[in-house]
């Protein structure tokens, strides 16, 4: 096992290797950079080509790529991810100002998806072609066919013509005033969770309903097991690998993909600052955006793997 | 009616209007509270160029002089750090008293030196310092500040537009000693001697400023304070409005988001409505074939009917008045009367679009002929002016393609003059010829002129009304100038006015709209009622 997780470990550096080039290379072939997004998009009359040499020289993109690259990297080597080429902060800070609500948002909804999914899903499977699954199934088929970000702005619409109310629109951290806290974190976590809850659901279903049908559930039945007994101890052990997979990948998305929902809500999070990072073409923030994503993939996925083996014993690492 | 009738109603009136006025005084209190939709790179107005740095950061400065805040137009010169001004005979040296008694916010005083150190930062930057505004202010040969209160601009040619220059609301006052000891202080760090102080920014979330209780305008600003909040997304902006979690969006909301937020509020909400100094306009590269040929170019201006277009666009979109070259409704604006004399212009559409089939057909242009539109993708208002404008050009014999590029993508290949017709656009902070003109200047001395072309009559037009001091004469030149652009020469052409909607709070008063959106931001007379 030590051996099999110093293995993992080591892959994880070739595998941020290159996903590090192929951000860097792909950022500069797209058009534009930081400074024509900074003084050309404006409108503005009196932008001269000076300036623009003043501002580039200043951001050294008026080196050539490759020792853009050594300086970069030789900064990642010492942990320190630079400055933002939009702000001129420090990227550290940047991210670190909105990684506190991306991950209380990402824990919200995952706490939702998976206080309902689990359930929901072991019912549908157990009460499987009555009308308990199949209003299951409606219930998770609409939040696989609702965009999250859709299902926000109907709740904020809902909100403001029913209740005559907006949720608050600055972020106030749960141990400054928990109430205004989940006054505004409530809404999008339950729109992102109900989408995410639905994936779990269908996963859940279609296990619970496989592992249902094994030899030895029908072993246990024929035995006389109380079923509570059976479903929890026997089934739902070997069907929720599966969805333990889709609820740990989701979390992972969620730390830094819920863009669209972000704006909606005006949420001040990883999605708004990678948005922000493109349009502006902050190419440092982009390329430490990424590379962080990609650490929460891999650790996360690197966690569950090693969960497959404490949940199910026969699952074991060489 | 009887005389104890009369009497009841008397009493009635005049307890009303005492109450009426009392009711219009401002009052004193209140935390102003806005969406922002983008934020600022920096804090340093003189480097920057975006609203997004106007919004929240001007109530901490002030400016030499600024826009007068009652002044629909947004043109009329008023005091602001300076009190008065005075132009030599020859009309190239500007002096200006500076007020005394003004305080920065750390409690120093603001004298002359901390003025001369601002604009000499904003016209001669240092090495590596960059400044949006140096070639504008080309024409400034030196500037000195000879005793505390005064300070002296002098100009290698006489100038028109040297006052408006001074109105613009990112020359920020800044400290002088700071400036010296880091040219680059400003960029992260607030010091001004504006009606409110800085509290804090969180990025990404908001600016909150409070009240400077030292203020040099004695009795402002009545608000407590401020708070900015940045919001990328217009529909939050609109939500946060209608649920009454913000008093104004100082930027503009489109026709529907009006509607919707009347219908909802009623007379909670207060609309104000002006042209906007901003404008789409179509680049045509004159390096490509057939946009050499000037024939091709006004039968493109020709195929538009601007005064239908602009009825229907004008319900759906952030554009309406049929404009020149410039805002109309402002002191250089050509009558419509004129205007309706140029090409494109013309009154009868149909009249126009057989002229403009006329010139196609004689520039060997044939029927159904392709071209590229390149768009920039942003919704509002490029696409719905993009659409209009395919489908008018469609109606004389035209099949246009629309190639839609991401915003931070589109000036690159418009930069390398790769495009055939683009659309391209400009904004300015006040309405202003030299300002608004400049862009159409020739591409050898203009390098956001992306129709490519050399035109040394309009250059010499732009620099004669540029120096004229007579108004009437300026007027005039403007005209030729406009003339020759849009119609003889047909470089660019221009597609409908922005019009600015600001709908806010009826709780807040003091605030006028104008046709900027980066004007009347430092919120020193904005008050709210109960």
């Amino acid at each position: 096992m030590g051996l099999y997780i110093l293995k993992r470990l080591l892959a994880v550096i070739p595998t941020l290797l290159g996903v590090a080039v192929l951000i860097f290379l792909l950022l500069r072939v797209v058009p534009g950079d930081v400074v024509e997004a900074r003084y050309l998009g404006q409108g503005s009359q009196f932008v001269s080509q000076d300036l623009m040499n003043i501002e580039r020289a200043k951001l050294g993109l008026d080196q050539p790529m490759w020792k853009q690259f050594t300086t970069w990297m030789t900064g990642l080597v010492k942990l320190d991810l630079g400055l933002s080429m939009w702000t001129g902060a420090q990227i550290t800070e940047e991210i670190k100002l909105r990684f506190t609500l991306s991950l209380q948002l990402a824990l919200m909804a995952s706490a939702i998806a998976t206080l309902l999914a689990i359930p929901l899903g072991i019912l549908a499977a157990f009460k499987q072609d009555t009308w308990v699954d199949y209003a299951v199934r409606v219930f998770s088929i609409a939040g696989l066919a609702t965009p999250s970000f859709w299902l926000g702005s109907l709740m904020i619409l809902t909100m403001l013509i029913v209740f005559k109310w907006v949720p608050p629109m600055v972020f106030t951290p749960l141990w400054v005033n928990p109430w205004e806290n989940l006054a505004q974190m409530i809404w999008p976590a339950m729109a992102v969770g109900y989408r995410y809850c639905a994936v779990g659901t269908r996963m859940m279903r279609s296990t619970m309903l496989e592992v249902l049908r094994e030899d030895y559930i029908r072993t246990a039945r024929a035995k006389g097991l109380w079923m509570q007994l059976i479903l929890t101890r026997h089934a739902l052990k070997n069907a929720i690998l599966p969805v333990l997979t889709v609820i740990s990948t989701e979390f992972a998305f969620l730390l830094g993909g819920l863009v669209v929902t972000e704006q909606v809500f005006n949420l001040n999070g990883l999605g708004m600052l990678f948005v922000e990072g493109i349009s502006h073409r902050d190419y440092t923030l982009i390329q430490a955006l990424v590379l962080l994503v990609a650490t929460f993939f891999l650790v996360i996925n690197f966690v569950v793997d090693i969960a497959y083996g404490w949940i199910d014993p026969r699952i074991r690492y060489r | 009616m009887t005389h104890f009738r009369k009497l009841v109603a008397l009493v009635a009136i005049a307890g009303l209007v005492p109450f009426t006025a009392l009711s219009q005084q401002p009052r004193y209190g209140g935390e102003l509270v806005f969406p922002v939709p983008s934020e600022p790179p920096s804090y340093d107005g003189h480097r920057e160029e975006t609203f997004g740095l106007i919004h929240p950061i001007a109530p901490f400065y002030n400016t030499l002089l600024r826009v007068d805040p009652n002044d629909r137009s947004g043109t009329t010169a008023a005091p602001s750090l300076a009190e008065s001004w005075s132009v030599s005979a020859d009309g190239k040296t500007y002096t200006l008293k500076i007020r005394t008694g003004v305080k920065f916010h750390d409690g120093s005083e603001m004298t002359s030196k901390d003025i001369k150190a601002s604009y000499d930062h904003i016209i001669f930057p240092p090495p590596g310092v960059g400044s949006s505004r140096k070639e504008q202010y080309a024409d400034v040969a030196s500037i000195e500040a000879p005793n505390p209160t005064t300070i002296v601009f002098k100009l290698k040619n006489t100038s028109g537009s040297f006052i408006a220059s001074l109105l613009s609301p990112y020359n920020f006052i800044y400290k002088a000693d700071l400036l010296a000891k880091d040219p680059h202080w400003y960029e992260k760090n607030i010091m001004g001697t504006g009606p409110f102080t800085f509290v804090e920014h969180v990025k990404g979330s908001h600016v909150i400023g409070k009240k400077n209780p030292n203020y040099w305008d004695k009795g402002k600003p009545y608000l407590d304070g401020f708070r900015a909040i940045f919001m990328r997304d217009s529909a939050a902006q609109v939500a946060a409005v209608r649920g009454e979690r913000a008093h104004v969006q100082f930027r503009g909301f489109t026709p529907k988001d009006r509607e919707n937020l009347k219908a909802a509020l009623g007379d909670k909400i207060t609309v104000q409505e002006s042209a906007w100094d901003c404008i789409l306009m179509v680049a045509f590269n004159h390096k490509k074939k057939p946009f050499d040929d000037v024939r091709v170019r006004r039968a493109m201006s020709l195929a538009l009917d601007r005064y239908e277009g602009s009825k229907a666009l004008s319900q759906i979109a952030i554009v309406k008045e049929v404009a020149g070259v410039q805002v109309p409704g402002t002191p250089f604006a050509t009558p419509p009367a004129e205007l309706s004399k140029l090409a494109g212009y013309w009154p009868d559409a149909e009249k126009s679009r057989a002229e403009a089939r006329r010139l196609l057909k004689e520039a060997g242009v044939p029927e159904g002929f392709s071209f590229t539109f390149m768009n920039r993708g942003i919704p509002m208002p490029y696409e719905p002016v993009g659409v209009w404008m395919i489908d008018q050009w469609r109606k004389v014999g035209l099949n246009v393609k629309q190639q839609v590029i991401e915003a931070a993508a589109y000036y690159t290949p418009l930069r390398k003059g790769e495009h055939e017709v683009a659309m391209d656009f400009q904004c300015g902070y006040i309405v202003e010829p030299d300002l608004d003109m400049y862009k159409f200047t020739s591409a050898s001395r203009n390098p956001a002129n992306y129709g490519y072309y050399e035109d040394p009559v309009l250059d010499a037009l732009y620099d004669k009304q540029s120096q004229a001091s007579n108004v009437e004469e300026r007027k005039r030149i403007i005209r030729e100038f406009e003339k020759r652009l849009l119609d003889e020469q047909a470089h660019y052409l221009m597609t409908l006015q922005w019009h600015r909607i600001i709908p806010h709070s009826s709780k807040m008063h003091g605030w006028t709209v104008t046709p900027s959106h980066y004007l009347n931001n430092t919120l020193d007379t904005v008050w709210l009622s109960p």
